[in-house]
């Protein structure tokens, strides 16, 4: 058996006349693994989780899910991966138990309503109707429905988008569970906390391709440094002058100001305001923040992630 | 001690583990929690025969009003007419006489005179009526003796009234806007809301889901056909001549092509307002031409091909006929065959081309 969950190359989707929503994307998910696909809207995130749901057909390329394949073993791959859609509404009149009943009664073996209802802390619930659960009860419901058939796979498609910060957490434990039964999770997310919380490796997307991947410290080590100081400052200084200064290994313009990607802050910070006072600038604003996927979006893409 | 019975009833395991039977359940619980779908399944159609029962309910007939023209003999004639309980008559001024005739509170002005002139518009029926009427009493006052005096033999029999020529009819409508509707409709609303798209990701057997329309439209009918037919036997004594199984045998016939038919609109269609316009397409033209209200035959023969092939219109024609006449299911072949080749036919193209994903 393969230790590989997703295998996929040279995945395109287009839709005609001229949007290429995935341009070429490769990727590969290890067992056990919480992988996240991390991107800005409309990086085709989504358009690829459903083409390895095998929802969508693909325009080109190979996908390899569980060692199987959708064009022969569709019926099959269905009872053993688990799936949420970006937005799904689940039938509104029914209960929480009455759902996940329903979907427990699709699959060949699984787990029982009560254990799965408990996975996601509904045990309170489980008799109200889905139209009265607010959005965070509704996510987690469907992370429920996603988990009955036992999956050895699981697609989480921005499962925590529009949540508020108490449900986002509720939720993050959910997968920190999975995690630790040692589940395959893949999600997407334009939240790079999420990210960095939840996965074990990511995969960077725009415009339809991967352009980064690793585990999220590497990542931000590799591409950005450590440490990402922003200040901002009237004219007078000079990137070079910038650059030179101890500790810096990168320089753009942020806004009005600038930000430095630096690995070594108790020696950068002296230097920067030496220098800033040698040359009679007043500072506006400083703050310095420990690097994030953001800042890897950044400086990679030159724009913000949720531009 | 005796074992006792668990905390919370739970539903037989086969119950719960199959699809189907969850499909089902899930499509009942949705559909009797929601009131007003509820109501306008069950409750608008047994309203309407209310309605209409009582609107075209057997009256007294209607009397003759005619009006005299005021002048000299007026009073005379009138009292000639007055004799009759089936008259009313009053004596009017010419201005007034004109306008009771061009309204219709008059269906005949009299101007007394030696003879008498008739005012009456021939192509009225009730003009016609009250001409004949009116004359043969003025004769009769002036001296005409009758040749004879027949015998009334008086026969009003159920079934040839309106309200026994509507139920069937009522039954009929209802029976195709539940099929367009309940399929039709929550099938796109599924898909719209992404539902459908998740269940597909399952291994849900898409023939299953499917399954459960079907059995949960059959169940309906179960509920409506009794409900509706039996309230207007008990309220307006709608004869029911035929057995109720060629009754039931032709609902679920008409049920099973409406619901290929909703199905069949609902192939394609990724929103409900696309759907609805084309539920109401389908539908606006059986509701006015397929003899729900009134018959049919009401439209020129270049149309009756037309209006014989509609699914609608073959099963009104079976209901009334059992119903009505007591037509046995081998009377009503031909329509049996029609409905289940709009079923079939319906079904197939509706797989063909369905919408999944």
């Amino acid at each position: 058996m393969s230790d590989l969950a997703i295998r996929c190359r040279g995945l395109v989707k287009r839709y005609p006349p001229d949007v290429t929503a995935v341009d070429g994307l490769d990727l590969e998910v290890r067992r056990g693994e919480c992988f996240g696909l991390l991107g800005p809207n409309g990086a085709g995130k989504t358009t690829t989780v459903e083409i390895l749901e095998g929802l969508l057909a693909p325009t080109g390329g190979e996908v390899e899910i569980l060692g199987a394949r959708w064009d022969r073993d569709a019926a099959d791959l269905r009872a053993r991966i688990g799936i949420t859609l970006q937005e799904t509404h689940l039938p509104e009149r029914l209960t929480v138990e009455e759902i996940v009943r329903l979907f427990r009664s699709f699959y060949p073996r699984g787990r029982g309503e009560d254990e799965v209802i408990g996975l996601v802390s509904l045990g309170e619930k489980r008799r109200a109707r889905y139209d009265r659960l607010s959005g965070g009860q509704k996510q987690r419901l469907a992370v429920a429905c996603a988990l009955v058939g036992e999956p050895e796979l699981l697609f989480l498609d921005e499962p925590t988008t529009g949540l508020d910060p108490q449900s986002r957490r509720q939720l993050w434990d959910v997968v920190d569970d999975l995690r630790r039964q040692g589940r395959t999770v893949l999600l997407t997310t334009h939240y790079m906390d999420e990210a960095e919380r939840l996965c074990d490796r990511v995969a960077i997307v725009d415009r339809g391709r991967v352009i980064a991947l690793g585990t999220p410290r590497e990542l931000i080590h590799r591409v950005v440094g450590q440490e990402v100081v922003e200040f901002e400052a009237p004219d007078g200084v000079l990137e070079a002058e910038l650059r030179a200064l101890p500790g810096v290994e990168a320089v753009r313009r942020a806004g009005a100001g600038w930000a430095l990607t630096v690995d070594r802050l108790h020696l950068a910070i002296p230097a920067l305001l030496a220098r800033l006072e040698a040359r009679g600038v007043a500072l506006s604003a400083l703050s310095t923040h420990r690097a994030t996927l953001e800042d890897v979006f950044v400086s990679l893409t030159g724009r913000r992630l949720r531009d | 001690m005796t074992d006792r019975a668990p905390a919370r009833r739970r539903a037989p395991r086969l119950l719960r583990r199959s699809a189907l039977a969850q499909l089902v359940l899930a499509r009942l619980r949705a559909f009797f929690r929601e009131p007003s779908t509820v109501f306008w399944s069950f409750g608008f159609p047994i309203l309407l025969t209310i309605a209409l029962g009582i609107a075209f309910r057997a009256r007294p007939p209607e009397p003759v009003r005619a009006a005299v023209l005021a002048g000299p003999g007026a009073e005379r004639v009138r009292a000639a007419l007055a004799a009759d309980r089936g008259v009313v008559a009053e004596i009017l001024p010419e201005a007034a006489a004109r306008a009771a005739l061009r309204t219709g509170r008059a269906a005949i002005v009299v101007v007394p005179g030696d003879p008498p002139t008739y005012r009456s518009d021939p192509t009225r029926p009730e003009s016609r009526l009250a001409r004949a009427a009116v004359d043969d009493l003025l004769q009769r006052a002036a001296g005409r003796p009758d040749a004879f005096s027949a015998a009334d033999a008086r026969v009003t029999e159920p079934g040839a009234r309106y309200v026994d020529f509507l139920v069937p009819g009522l039954l009929g409508m209802n029976v195709m806007s539940a099929g367009m509707w309940g399929i039709g409709w929550v099938i796109v609303e599924d898909r719209q809301k992404k539902l459908l798209k998740r269940m597909v990701a399952t291994p849900m057997r898409r023939s299953e889901w499917l399954l459960a329309f079907v059995l949960v439209r059959l169940v309906f009918l179960l509920i409506e056909v009794p409900v509706l037919v039996g309230f207007a036997m008990l309220a307006f004594e709608v004869p029911m001549r035929g057995s109720w199984l060629a009754l039931a045998a032709m609902a679920v016939l008409g049920a099973l092509a409406f619901s290929g038919l909703g199905l069949l609109v609902a192939s394609r269609a990724r929103n409900t307002q696309t759907v609805g316009g084309l539920i109401n397409l389908v539908m606006m033209p059986m509701f006015i031409v397929s003899g729900v209200f009134f018959s049919s035959a009401n439209f020129p023969p270049a149309l009756q091909p037309i209006i014989r092939a509609l699914p609608l219109t073959a099963l009104n024609d079976a209901l009334r006929a059992v119903m009505n006449e007591g037509a046995g299911l081998a009377a009503l072949w031909p329509e049996a065959a029609l409905l289940a080749g709009v079923a079939a036919a319906s079904f197939a193209l509706a797989l063909r081309f369905f919408r999944w994903v």
